[in-house]
Order: structure tokens, then sequence, then C-alpha cells
């Protein structure tokens, strides 16, 4: 995809010094954004009952609770320690560990720790680590169907503009991101699974069964990318559209460049700077984010499980699952950025 | 199509002075709203989505008489109607008859018709309201920040930044789930379907907020507004006679297809049981009870799930539509 103007050298005519003086810059940016999620996690689960007049002890174990109950959470909790303690304890666990001192015994939890969970009083990180492959599985395997379906169908679109394939691609399009994900998920549960019995409607492990895990997964996968294949696939028709109406397109065929390579090396690249910018959005929030297809599929993913945690109040797991999507999202941001200067020679770090 | 001829008035000129005009009238000002609306009158998916958006309206507005002519009232159940054993509708196609016009629920036998019927003010509510609370906090910030630029601007920007990177459905279900069951003095519901306005509402604006924004600030360097400036128009003057109506056209092409995005989120939170509490009907939520029934009356599930498609579909058809149809480039 390179082309020998661009590969090799540093990006931006600045040179290396601003490049770096740019990581640090958004770096910095990344860390005050895992803070500010983070301090809005807790200030929803204990300011916001504060101000509407409800403990928030009694939100963990109950209104019926006694006395001695309540105290026992508090102290358990550390709802008596100012709010900057918690969160210096809670940095302080994830990034080095910390100790819990609970009736006189100390626990130690090693890095990172993000806690124990309030009900069932397992660590958390396990609980993320466990999770968290099965909704990497789900996001990855569906982005690349949904590449190819999106990508392929934009671009055939585009160029075949008010064609019969153009007119039934895009009607298919626009009914793919008005239906949700549920409904299609119930309805190729019923058809596929229930009626043709074609695929398994469970998840089982990789390592289990090969072929289980992938009859288990493919529906899930597929119906994942009907809709974001659907989002795709409109944006790269309208770009590719307005791509192709640019001065520097006229240009290259002006000067005899053939059109296939017009279309691959000049339009596709100004064409996948704002898809890419949506895939790294997309793939950080369906981290957390693939909640509904989760949901609908009994997948054991970190939606599913930040799901029950949220309805529990769960405060520590609902923090861990939340702190590794913004971390996913903002990390994917920044991917994001670096890659818009290799891929399009007009953009240049700035 | 029309060739476009250059339409250079002065009150479309700030816009795009390259909207189509038609060839055989003479070059005069028209006004962008009445081009748009010209177009729009050609476009046919576009009108029979807003047919189809009134149509719904009508439904919502009216339910007490549509139900009370065609259907059942919504709590109602009808235990005759289902199968004691298997807890599915009797007779085929989920129950469907002339009294019951789209089946009864598995279980209770409620009239499914009128639920749909109910779900439709829920989901238009919760759509249009919170899109208009993006729409008012969106449009005052963004232009505030285009408009006096420096620290404000940084301010403002940085907090659009920051939303639009945040899990967002995940923020929305957690701030719902710790909202108690009374507040300002309501009950249920009403504290519910309030609730779920404002945090739509919330992570909604900074899409509007970011366009207005951009318009402000390409549009406050511009001679007329300059012109007004050395007239002796203040900065409110400026803000909303100068600036604003300028600002109107990607308002309404963004706010029409930010409707039935939220109303995909309302069915969600529904689905996954954050949304309006039973007896409220709602679509999504009959969605979510379907899901125990879709082996044995997969009816259940596809009757609110294609509620929600055609309402959701016929907004997106009409939002394309006014998008095109205010689009200075002007082909599609």
């Amino acid at each position: 995809m390179n082309s020998s103007k661009t590969s090799g050298s540093p990006p931006g005519p600045a040179g290396p010094e601003a490049v770096l003086t740019y990581l640090i810059r958004r770096l910095f940016a990344v860390v005050v954004m895992l803070i500010v999620v983070m301090l809005a996690v807790f200030g929803i689960f204990f300011l916001i009952p504060k101000w509407t007049g409800v403990d928030p002890a009694t939100m963990f174990v109950g209104k019926q609770a006694d006395a001695a109950a309540l105290e026992g959470i508090r102290e358990k909790l550390g709802l008596g320690d100012p709010i900057l303690v918690q969160l210096f304890e809670f940095f302080k666990g994830i990034l080095v560990g910390r100790d819990y001192v609970s009736a006189g015994d100390t626990i130690h939890c090693s890095a990172p720790c993000f806690g124990y969970s309030f009900k069932t009083e397992q660590a958390i990180w396990p609980v993320l680590a466990d999770r968290l492959p099965v909704t990497l599985q789900l996001a990855a395997g569906a982005a690349v169907i949904w590449l190819l379906i999106g990508l392929t169908a934009g671009v055939v679109s585009a160029l075949r503009r008010g064609s019969i394939w153009d007119r039934m691609t895009m009607s298919l399009a626009l009914s793919g991101v008005s239906l949700p994900i549920y409904f299609t998920g119930l309805l190729s549960l019923a058809i596929f699974s229930y009626g043709l019995g074609l695929v398994s409607n469970e998840y089982t492990p990789m390592t289990e069964n090969f072929p289980s895990w992938f009859s288990g997964m493919i529906l899930p996968w597929l119906t994942l990318a009907f809709l974001f294949g659907a989002m795709y696939a409109r944006l790269t028709r309208a770009t590719m559209l307005e791509v192709m109406g640019e001065d520097y397109i006229r240009t290259a065929r002006a000067k005899g460049v053939r059109e296939p390579i017009v279309i691959r090396k000049h339009a596709m690249r100004s064409t996948m700077t704002p898809i890419i910018t949506l895939l790294g959005v997309d793939l950080g929030a369906l981290m957390g984010g693939a909640i509904l297809t989760e949901t609908t599929f009994s997948l054991p993913g970190l939606g599913q499980a930040v799901l029950k945690a949220i309805s529990e109040k769960d405060l520590p797991l609902i923090l861990g699952v939340t702190l590794i999507t913004a971390s996913a999202v903002v990390v994917a941001n920044l991917i994001v950025d670096l890659l818009y200067g290799v891929i399009d020679p007009r953009v240049r770090l700035a | 199509m029309t060739a476009p001829l250059h339409d250079t008035s002065a009150e479309t000129a700030p816009v795009d002075p390259a909207l189509g005009v038609s060839a055989d009238k003479a070059i005069e000002g028209r006004s962008l709203g009445r081009i748009a609306w010209t177009r729009l009158k050609r476009d046919k998916l576009a009108l029979t989505g807003g047919i189809i958006v009134l149509l719904l309206i009508a439904v919502a507005v009216f339910a007490p008489l549509i139900v009370g002519l065609l259907g059942h009232p919504p709590d109602q159940h009808h235990e005759d109607k289902i199968d004691p054993l298997f807890q599915t509708p009797i007779g085929t196609l989920g129950g469907i008859s002339g009294d019951h016009l789209l089946g009864v629920e598995p279980g209770n036998g409620r009239d499914i018709f009128s639920r749909i019927v109910y779900g439709a003010r829920v989901s238009l509510l919760v759509g249009f309201l919170s899109a208009m609370v993006a729409v008012v906090v969106g449009t005052v910030l963004g232009a505030l920040a285009g408009y006096f630029g420096g620290w404000l601007d940084a301010a403002i920007s940085r907090v659009m930044d920051m939303l639009l990177a945040f899990p967002q459905l995940l923020f929305i279900i957690s701030l719902i789930s710790v909202v108690p069951s009374q507040m300002f003095g309501l009950t249920g519901t009403g504290v519910r379907l309030t609730v779920m306005i404002l945090v739509i509402g919330f992570f909604g604006w900074p899409y509007i907020g970011r366009i207005v924004r951009g318009q402000t600030l390409s549009l406050r360097e511009r001679e007329y507004v300059e012109a007004a400036r050395s007239l002796g128009a203040g900065r409110r003057y400026i803000l909303f006679k100068e600036l604003l109506p300028n600002l109107i056209a990607p308002i309404t092409v963004y706010t029409t297809l930010m409707i039935p995005t939220n109303i995909l989120t309302e069915a969600a939170l529904s689905f996954l049981g954050v949304g309006v509490k039973p007896p409220t009907a709602s679509w999504g939520q009959m969605l979510s009870q379907a899901v125990r029934y879709y082996e044995a009356d997969p009816m259940f599930m596809v009757v609110p799930g294609v509620a929600i498609f055609i309402t959701v579909l016929s907004f997106n058809l009409f939002g394309d539509g006014v998008r095109d149809a205010f689009d200075p480039k002007g082909t599609r």
C-alpha cells in the first residue's frame, strides 16, 4: 500500500522530535481520559445515590439490612475514607498491587489488582482475563467479515453509481442499519439453529472443541458483521463518491494513469481515512459494548459480565470493564491517528 | 436532474452558492429551505418514509382511540387464549385472529396489537425528546465554542472529545440503573422516561455540537457578519440573527438522523431490562420477553422486531432524503 514517497521517511517535515512531543502529548491525554472515566464511574455509583438521598451501603446489602451489616459494608468498601484516598488506592492496586486489611488478616492482591467483587468476593482481574478472549474473538472475527463485505460493497456501489447493484446493496445496507442486532440475532437463531439445525446456539471454548467453537461463533459474527458491514458500506460509498470528484483524481487521469491504478492507489487512500477512524472507535467500543450481541447469543464475554455487574451494583467489576473499554478506545484512537500519516500523504502530524 | 446553475443571491450565499435552480426559471433569490423542499418533494423514497413517520406519530397520539376500536386494554390478560401446558398462544401464528390482530403474548395472553400501539408512544417520545435535548445543548455549546473561541472553545471541545470516546452504552446503563424509582415528583415509568431522555440526549449533544462549532467557526469570518458588526450589531444579534439561521440546515439534517438512533437506543435499553418497566409496553421489552419463546412462538419476536425496523427505516429514509435535499452539491 505504501508508495516509495512515504515509506521510511519520518512523518512530517518537523522530524522525529515533533513526533515525540506529539506522542507524549497524546499519552498524557490517554491518562487524563482514563482518570475521567474512573471518576465518572465513581460518581455514578457513589455521588448520585448520595444526592438523591440513598445510602450507598444500602445499595449493596439491601434496605432491610441491620445497622451492623451496613457498618461492615461501609468499612469493607472504604466508604468512610475520603474519595481521593479511595481513588489513590485503586490506582495503586492496578499499577503495583495493594494489601487489604480485613478483620486483622492482610490479603495481598498483586498487580494488576482491580479489587474484589462485592457480590462473589472473587478477585476481579481473573474474571476479566477469563472473559476478555471471548469478546476479542467476537469483535475480531466480525471485524474481518464486515470490512471485507462493507468495503467491497461500498467501493463497487460508488463506482457503479445508479446501477442495479448499487441500488440493491444500498437498500440492503439501509435495512441493515435499521435493524436492531438482538432482533436479527434472534431471527438467525430461530432459523439457522432451531429451524435448520445448521449451527450451535451455545458457546464452546476454542481450546475445548474447535468445530463446536466455530459453529457457536458463526451466527454472532455474521449478525454483528451485518450491522457494521451496512454502516461501513454506506460510509465507503459516500466517501468514495466524494474522493472521485477531487482534483487530484482528475490530474492522475489526465497524466494517463490507468483507471484501476487511479482507484487503488489514489482514491482508496483517502477513502480509507474516515473508515480507519471509525474502525478504531468501533473496535474499542466493542470491547465493552458488545453487550447486546453477547446477551442475545449468551456469549460469556465482558459485555455480559458488566450487564450483570450493573444490575447487582458490583462497582469493582464495572470499573474494571469500563477501564478496559476506555483504554481500548483511546489506544485504538492513538493507533488510528498515527496510521493517518502512513495512509494519506496529505495528513501530517501537526 | 436539471443542470445546476449558480444561485448567488444574498440569502443563500453563506451556505454554498452551487445550489440547483431549474433552468427554465430566471435566476432569482430562493431560500435554502424552499430549494430543499422542492428537492425533497421529488424524492419518492424520502416522502414514503416521511408519510410513515407521520402515521406513526398519529398512532402514538391516538393510541387509546385506536386500541379502543381495534384492540383490548394493553394490560388485560387473556388466559383463555393460552395453551395451559406449553404457555404458548392457541391457534396459528401466535394466535392471530380477527379479535387479536397480531396475536397474544405467550404466558399471559395480552393483546400484542395494543401493546405495539402503546409501545410506539414510548419509542417516539424518547426518540424525539432526547434528540431535542441533544440539539438544544449541542447548538448552544457548539455556537458558544465556535463564536467566542479561546479557552471556552478549548474547554467545550475537550468535553466533546471526551464524551465521544466514552463507552456510551455502558454509561447509559449504569446511570439509569442507579436512579431511584421516585424523583422530580414523578414515579415509576415517568422517572424512567425522563432519565432515558436526559441521558440519551446528554450523550448525543457532542455530535451536534461539533458540527455547529465548525460551521460557526467558518461563518463568523464571513463578510456579512463583519458587515453586521461594523454596523454596530451586538454579539447577541449576530449569534441569533446572523449565524443561527445559517445553522438550521445542518442541525435539521443531524436531528432527523439522530432520532432513529435514539429509538434504537431506547429499544436496546428496554431489551436489556433498564428501560421502561412492565406493565408499560415498549418494543424492546417485548423482544426481551420473546427471547424465552423464540423457539415455540416466533411470532412474538417477529412483531415487535418488525415494528422497530419499520419505524427506524422510515426515519432513516426520510433523514437521508433531508440530507440530500440540503446538500449544496446537489446530486445524490
